[in-house]
């Protein structure tokens, strides 16, 4: 598959190249390509088309990247491998087909990794999200000693049982372009396969982005503002789940989604104030318990919803 | 007979929950043909990352047949019994029941129920999903669309097929007839992922191992361990290194490879300035790789040893490169952390203590910190360390608990304290304290000697048993989460490994008075101490010392120095083992059983000092003289702790005793004789407790 491709494009040469590879792969097996969802998350897990769509009976296969944001992993640009911004790229195909790991390894194939060559392995790893009230069982996937995706059996999401249960892939893009790269700093990464003047490196387009928002996220960031934003976000998410409560019987759901966004919202904020070390330990629990309530009352909406199989 | 043999084919099993679900199969399913009637020859289970596989052989081809009678109503009873009997014995009539009679019951039914056995085949098919539906994984999960309905198949992870036949050597099996959830049993298993994917057909275990290793995969956990570590020795001795073996890793690292290939890999050189447990943590825990070592310096060699699971076409060039990146990405971390560990120094640490709570009744580490000082210091001229070196050492014992090193890799609390102690200039006592603290952690861990640690470590542990204890947090039955007997255990090793004399019951007091906020009940002190004794006993028992003598010395009065009970019952059982002894004992015990009798018989006890006026013979006379002479040596020696010196005090008193049962007789017709006699034998009763409770002590 990667022959015919001319070399700027190739997943080896290229970080868009990968990206555009593992799109075209998933687009090929019947997924929706979906863009990146339009609010900050810690995680391509967040994203409604995986968290929602992975309740109710309803069949759902989606692929897309989507940007993650760890306040407290920034390293002002000073470390190779630790970004407070970084991509994921997400598959979720609900309900898991009984061959996901053959079709994982088979993208693999497609950015060049040959199992032939490589030592690629499932090792244990289980998931669970104690914000997004979530677990799974799963592996990390391993290729060479280095682990290059995730790989999880959803069970259970915003408090709701899986039925039926998805699988979802995340592929940790940097990590994986590294690789496939042989480069060892991620600024390092060429982003555009080009070559001499025309070439466009990772570094060239996040470097600074790493360094302002570390500052930001360690230093500046107003605490007293994120504070007020946490509260409202919870507020928000409360009453938007109240009042979409059709008739005010609690069968109907219609206003699942915007209640979610302020549920993202609220995690994220409680991220930043982490990562400022504006929450004592025993604060911390308090605080992962609220947004949980609040993802888990957005499951409930979700499943009175119409995607949600009401 | 015929062999079974069963596969479950998954997806990836976790490889710490492996051996343990081999085992739970094979106990499974043995057990249920047992119940069957279906006694077996022998039985195997087998476990890779992607099968969990069980052999048995020699099972019968039918069960055995059943006959049973049963007993009914006499004849003429009420129609509901009658009913009865014929539902439970499964008879359609009572034309299909007997007559017997009985001289006093009368006429009754009987049943004759005969059980034909069934063929071995379908009482297997019935077992085995079963046994599949209930099988105690640790965790288990649904998967695909089936997981949509209630009471889908769960399993470890996806299961996809399973192989069941049956059948003798001589002949095709068949296979056993179940489905599970749209999986239907059969004959067919798949190689290796990568290296021989297709599926293929097996008859009975012999070919399938066979086919199997064809296909690149070792069955046999053992052997790929085996493997594993034959190839690591010979690839690490081939570069003039040793492999360091690591038991725990290999049975991991087996259990993620179904077909084991060896490969060495290397690391700068300039990472082996970060201590070498820091390099060894990061390599196995993070990646699973083995370390070498140069045998002549027995330092870590710049190499590793990593287990792929498959022949590359390139020999393992790639593989071994990508796992040098990696390596050399976590050792960067790791060289980091440790870096920036140097840059604080430990005692700066210390405030942070005061957020973290220890539990929640016991306060906050920084507390338990301040009190593990001031006991380290009272026990410090005890154990004849130097109070200020003890002091610091307790101080900053703990404080490698909040460095990134060990937040990173847990185990290595404590040794990254000495680390680090070593670094900021601390004296080498109070660094090696640091480490040592936490010793012995178990029955085989080295005891710390240097007086500065082993201060540290009793305080350590005695303020985690006094504290549990005041709360009421003791261990029992097999529920010790503190592992408070541990601790104990530690103890009594620290203080009979270094000869340590300590009177813990005023310790107990003294550290008892020092919790905060915390109202132990009356007894708590005392209740511990037992604790110990009781530790102490199962020591001396897996020792081959005897618990009974144990429990003779420790039941006295004020026995609080573990040190001295030890040396106590040391001596008396030298005693026992001679003549002396054992007559002695048997003398004491006679007049022990005399005088519980005669005690009871007059509702009484006999003691205050005999009469020596009513002496009435010789013998008496010279065993009073010999009691009291035997008991003041005995005492002085005691005192002296000179403990062989009051057994052999003890010792001759035998010839008196003796003399005494041989020619006198206790209960004279004279109350006045008798009573005297038995204040006499109250006097040797006596007398033995300045060494020990004889009656403790078993025949």
């Amino acid at each position: 598959m990667t022959e015919s491709l001319p070399d700027h494009m190739r997943p080896e040469r290229s970080f868009q190249g990968l990206i555009l590879t593992l799109q075209r792969y998933w687009a090929d097996y019947g997924c929706v390509i979906l863009q990146p969802y339009d609010m900050e998350v810690g995680a391509g897990t967040f994203h409604p088309a995986t968290t929602l769509r992975a309740l109710g009976p309803k069949r759902w296969n989606a692929a897309f990247v989507q940007p993650s944001r760890r306040p407290k992993d920034g390293r002002y640009g000073e470390n190779p491998n630790r970004l407070q911004h970084y991509y994921q790229f997400q598959v979720i195909l609900k309900p898991s087909p009984p061959d996901i790991q053959e079709l994982y390894l088979k993208s693999l194939a497609a950015i060049g990794v040959d199992s032939a060559l490589h030592d690629i392995r499932f090792v244990e790893d289980d998931w669970e999200s104690p914000t997004l009230g979530a677990w799974g069982l799963g592996w990390e996937c391993w290729c060479d000693g280095m682990e290059v995706s995730q790989f999880t059996y959803f069970q259970q999401v915003a408090g709701v049982e899986c039925a039926p249960v998805a699988g979802e892939l995340t592929y940790g893009l940097e990590r994986l372009a590294m690789y496939v790269q042989g480069v060892d700093r991620v600024y390092d990464l060429n982003f555009n396969g080009r070559d001499g003047a025309d070439k466009v490196t990772y570094g060239d387009v996040f470097l600074q982005a790493e360094q302002e928002y570390s500052r930001h996220n360690f230093e500046h960031s107003d605490t007293a503002m994120l504070f007020e934003q946490f509260k409202m976000a919870e507020s928000a998410c409360q009453k938007y789940l109240t009042a979409g409560w059709q008739d005010g019987k609690r069968e109907r759901h219609l206003m699942a989604l915007p209640a979610y966004d302020q549920c993202i919202k609220a995690s994220h904020v409680f991220n930043l104030l982490d990562a400022r070390g504006m929450i004592s330990v025993t604060e911390r629990q308090s605080y992962i318990l609220r947004v949980r309530e609040l993802a888990k009352a957005c499951g409930e909406a979700w499943v009175a919803t119409e995607a949600g199989g009401a | 007979m015929p062999d079974l043999l069963l596969e479950l084919f998954s997806e990836e099993i976790p490889a710490r929950m492996q051996a343990k679900a081999a085992d739970d199969l094979r106990r499974m399913v043995t057990d249920r043909l047992v119940a069957e009637g279906l006694v077996y020859d022998g039985a195997k289970a087998f476990v890779t990352p992607r099968r969990l596989t069980l052999t048995v052989h020699g099972i019968p081809g039918r069960q055995p047949d059943l006959k049973d009678e049963r007993k009914g109503p006499r004849v003429g009873a009420p129609d509901a019994a009658i009913q009865g009997f014929l539902k439970g014995a499964g008879l359609s009539s009572l034309d299909e029941a007997r007559i017997e009679k009985d001289p006093k019951k009368g006429e009754f039914y009987v049943a004759l129920i005969e059980k034909p056995g069934r063929p071995a085949i379908e009482v297997i098919a019935e077992i085995l999903p079963v046994i599949i539906r209930t099988f105690p994984w640790p965790k288990q999960m649904r998967w695909g669309d089936r997981s949509a309905k209630p009471g889908a198949l769960t399993w470890v992870r996806p299961l996809h097929s399973i192989i069941a036949t049956f059948g003798l050597e001589t002949e095709e099996p068949d296979v056993v007839a179940f489905s599970l959830d749209g999986i239907e049993a059969g004959q067919t298993t798949r190689g290796h992922r990568f290296m021989a994917p297709e599926a293929f057909s097996v008859r009975r275990f012999e070919d399938y191992e066979a086919k199997l290793l064809e296909a690149k995969v070792v069955l046999d956990p053992l052997r790929r361990a085996d493997t594993i570590v034959t190839d690591a020795q010979q690839l690490a001795f081939a570069q003039g290194f040793e492999l360091v073996e690591d038991q725990g890793l290999l049975d991991e690292v087996s259990g993620l490879v179904e077909w084991p290939v060896v490969l060495m890999g290397s690391f700068d050189p300039a990472f082996l300035s970060i201590p070498g447990e820091v390099i060894r943590a990061t390599i196995r825990n993070n990646q699973k790789c083995f370390v070498v070592r140069d045998p002549n310096t027995g330092k870590l060699a710049p190499k590793f040893i990593l287990v792929a699971n498959i022949e590359a076409t390139d020999g393992g060039k790639v593989i071994a490169a990508g796992n040098e990146r990696v390596i050399r990405a976590r050792l960067s971390d790791a060289k980091f952390f440790y870096e920036t560990d140097l840059k604080t120094k430990l005692e700066a640490r210390l405030p942070k203590f005061d957020q973290i709570v220890f539990h929640e009744k016991l306060g906050t580490q920084g507390q338990r910190i301040a009190r593990i000082e001031r006991l380290a210091v009272e026990l410090a001229p005890k154990v004849g360390a130097d109070v200020e070196k003890v002091k610091r050492a307790a101080k900053l014992a703990k404080a490698d608990l909040l460095t990134e090193v060990v937040g990173e890799f847990p185990e290595l609390q404590g040794l990254m304290g000495k680390y680090y102690a070593l670094a900021q200039g601390e004296d080498a006592s109070v660094a090696a304290a640091c480490e040592d603290h936490y010793k012995p952690q178990g029955p085989s861990d080295r005891v710390p000697t240097d007086p500065v640690a082993v201060a540290v470590a009793l305080a350590d542990k005695i303020d985690t048993l006094v504290g549990f204890w005041a709360i009421d947090e003791k261990p029992t039955g097999s529920k010790d989460p503190y592992a408070l007997r541990r601790a104990a255990l530690g103890v009594i090793r620290l203080l009979l490994e270094n000869k340590i004399r300590l009177p813990l019951a005023a310790i107990f007091a003294s550290h008892l008075a020092a919790l905060p906020a915390v109202k132990a009940a009356d007894g708590t002190a005392n209740d511990l101490l037992l604790f110990f004794v009781d530790r102490l006993k199962v020591q001396l028992r897996e020792q081959g010392a005897r618990h009974d003598l144990v429990d003779s010395v420790f039941s006295l009065e004020g026995q609080d120095d573990l040190l001295m009970g030890v040396a106590r019952v040391e001596a008396l059982g030298k005693f026992l083992d001679t003549d002396d002894g054992k007559n002695l004992l048997a003398g004491t015990k006679r007049a022990a059983n005399i005088l519980r009798i005669e005690e009871k018989k007059d509702g009484r006890a006999f003691d205050g000092a005999p009469d020596p006026a009513l002496y009435a013979v010789g013998e008496e006379k010279a065993l009073a003289t010999a009691v009291d002479r035997a008991r003041a040596e005995a005492a002085t020696a005691v005192k002296a702790e000179d403990f062989a010196g009051a057994m052999a005090a003890m010792a001759r008193l035998r010839g008196a005793v003796d003399a005494f049962f041989d020619k006198v007789k206790v209960n004279d017709d004279d109350p006045r004789i008798r009573e005297n006699r038995l204040k006499l034998l109250n006097e040797i009763r006596a007398a033995t407790r300045t060494v020990a409770d004889f009656s403790k002590i078993q025949d």
